[in-house]
């Protein structure tokens, strides 16, 4: 029951300031957290990224490994996404197999690198139908003070333009960086209070109804959504997100994704 | 799906592959009240695609340590039967299905009066008999009319529908060909009043090309609206008729 009492009073105190036109952090309603991003952490992975968004830390691993290819794609690589929230990162996070939110973050997370086409998979065929390269992206949180799906999907896309494809190692030839064509940037945003507020943290998240990602590539076009959490959007208060999430997302890779 | 090595036509004098136009649906089949065991229940047809929904409750929650004192809590179980697609899917939930799951609770979740029900669930399961693309918005658009099935207080009915890019052209509720062979897909969910409960999109669009998408989508929710409406109305009489709530008054009591 206290839990309940806590998420009434914390729900009114940003309720308030949000009528004032605040944030508990003092941030402007479409402010990011400082980002500190940093690659190649992990000398054994193939590409990594530690991403610092605010509070918020996550490290992204790459493996990129020979493997078969799916039979419907016999000429592509393959990406497959993961999400681990350990225990380690949070009070609500389990020991236990992938629940419904790392599933869907690592999915959405996925959806932008496979979407914007980043990753150009037919490059990635060694022997047509029966080896490519397979690309692991393994998100894995470390500390969750909020917006994991932007921190994530930064992470990401930083350690794909690092990476290296270890073909020597699988007597391939020689190492090669990975070719990565185009720079999705994930951009999330909460409504409440009649507000839209960019970049919430856990306590944001938490008196918020819903929140909506928008990815977005190079060129300004939109690659992925994911509205998630029940709750209602209106459609200018959508248009409004995505608009904003184009100029957010554009900041963020001047900054840190330059080619 | 990015995927245009195998370069399809996808319209002829300005038709669908079906014969639709653009801005069209597939032919939409709602019928409500279609299981025995279940509290409701509803199954529909939007072109190829066969779907059936069924809600239980509100009923005691197990594992107990789920319940909420403050609210009922929803379920939504999305499960593909192994046959529903071209290659045999491997039964039980994956890691899509989970997500479809998860969102697809959301876009209902809002509508439902869940603090009538404290320390209770409903349950909603959504068997995806076939699929032509868009099992999801068929599913969803099922489970609302199976909530009302079975007496669930909500303050509307929840409307799916997708909208793609298909050729360079926004079309209205894509089928099979066109969504793996289209540049995007955008599916969404939304009360009768626009306010949206779903939404998500893989492909890639201009910002221009997805309000074009979204505001066909909305159109398209409107049309299926139309349905679940005249379905329910047909079995059960008309609305506001005695024994009715009315959904402004159900939010005051809360």
């Amino acid at each position: 029951m206290s839990d309940v009492v806590m998420a009434e009073i914390r729900k009114d105190y940003l309720y308030h300031l949000v009528l004032k036109g605040e944030r508990a952090d003092g941030r402007r309603f479409d402010e990011y957290r400082e980002i500190v991003l940093e690659t190649g952490t992990i000398r054994k992975a193939d590409g990594s990224a530690h991403v610092r968004l605010g509070k918020t830390r996550v490290l992204v691993g790459v493996k990129i490994q020979p493997g078969e290819p799916f039979a419907d794609t016999p000429n592509k690589g393959v990406i497959i996404t993961n999400a681990e929230l350990v225990p380690l990162a949070s009070p609500n996070f389990e020991p236990g197999p992938p629940n419904e939110v790392g599933i869907e973050l690592a999915r959405v997370v996925d959806r932008g690198v496979r979407e914007s086409g980043a990753i150009d998979l037919p490059s990635l065929c060694i022997t047509p139908a029966e080896k490519v390269w397979i690309v692991f992206i393994d998100v894995h949180v470390l500390d969750d003070c909020g917006n994991l799906m932007d921190a994530s999907s930064l992470g990401a896309i930083a350690a794909l333009m690092t990476a290296k494809v270890p073909a020597a190692q699988y007597g391939l030839g020689e190492d090669y960086p990975l070719p990565v064509r185009d720079v999705p940037v994930a951009t999330t945003a909460v409504e409440f209070g009649d507000a839209i507020i960019f970049d919430p943290d856990t306590d944001e998240e938490s008196v918020a109804d819903t929140k909506l990602t928008v990815i977005t590539t190079a060129d300004g076009s939109v690659c992925g959504m994911q509205k998630s959490g029940p709750g209602f959007l209106s459609q200018d208060k959508i248009y409004r997100i995505v608009d904003i999430a184009c100029e957010r997302a554009k900041e963020i890779r001047e900054k840190f994704l330059e080619v | 799906m990015i995927g245009m090595e195998e370069k399809l036509s996808f319209f002829k004098d300005g038709l669908r592959l079906d014969g639709r136009r653009p801005d069209e649906l597939r032919p939409i089949k709602i019928e409500v009240g279609v299981l025995a065991r279940a509290d409701g229940s509803c199954y529909i047809e939007m072109g190829d695609n066969k779907v059936i929904a069924a809600v239980y409750g509100p009923r005691e929650v197990h594992p107990r340590h789920l319940q909420e004192v403050t609210r009922a809590i929803v379920r939504y179980r999305y499960n593909m039967a192994s046959f529903s697609v071209e290659e045999r899917k491997r039964p039980g939930p994956d890691r899509r299905s989970y997500e479809v799951s998860k969102v697809s609770r959301e876009a209902l979740e809002p509508v439902i009066l869940t603090s009538y029900f404290p320390r209770s669930v409903v349950d909603i399961f959504v068997e995806v008999l076939q699929a032509d693309a868009g099992t999801r918005t068929a599913g969803i658009n099922a489970a609302s009319v199976a909530l009302a099935d079975a007496g669930i207080p909500m303050k509307s009915l929840i409307s799916s529908c997708a909208a793609g890019k298909v050729d360079g052209e926004i079309v209205l509720d894509p089928m099979k060909a066109e969504d793996n062979f289209g540049e995007a897909d955008v599916p969404i969910a939304m009360t009768p009043g626009g306010d949206v409960t779903l939404l998500q999109m893989d492909g890639r669009m201009t910002g221009d090309e997805f309000r074009r998408a979204l505001e066909l989508a909305k159109e398209g929710c409107q049309q299926i609206y139309e349905v679940q409406r005249r379905v329910l109305v047909d079995r059960y009489g008309t609305i506001g008729g005695p024994g009715s709530c009315d959904a402004a008054e159900a939010e005051e009591e809360i």
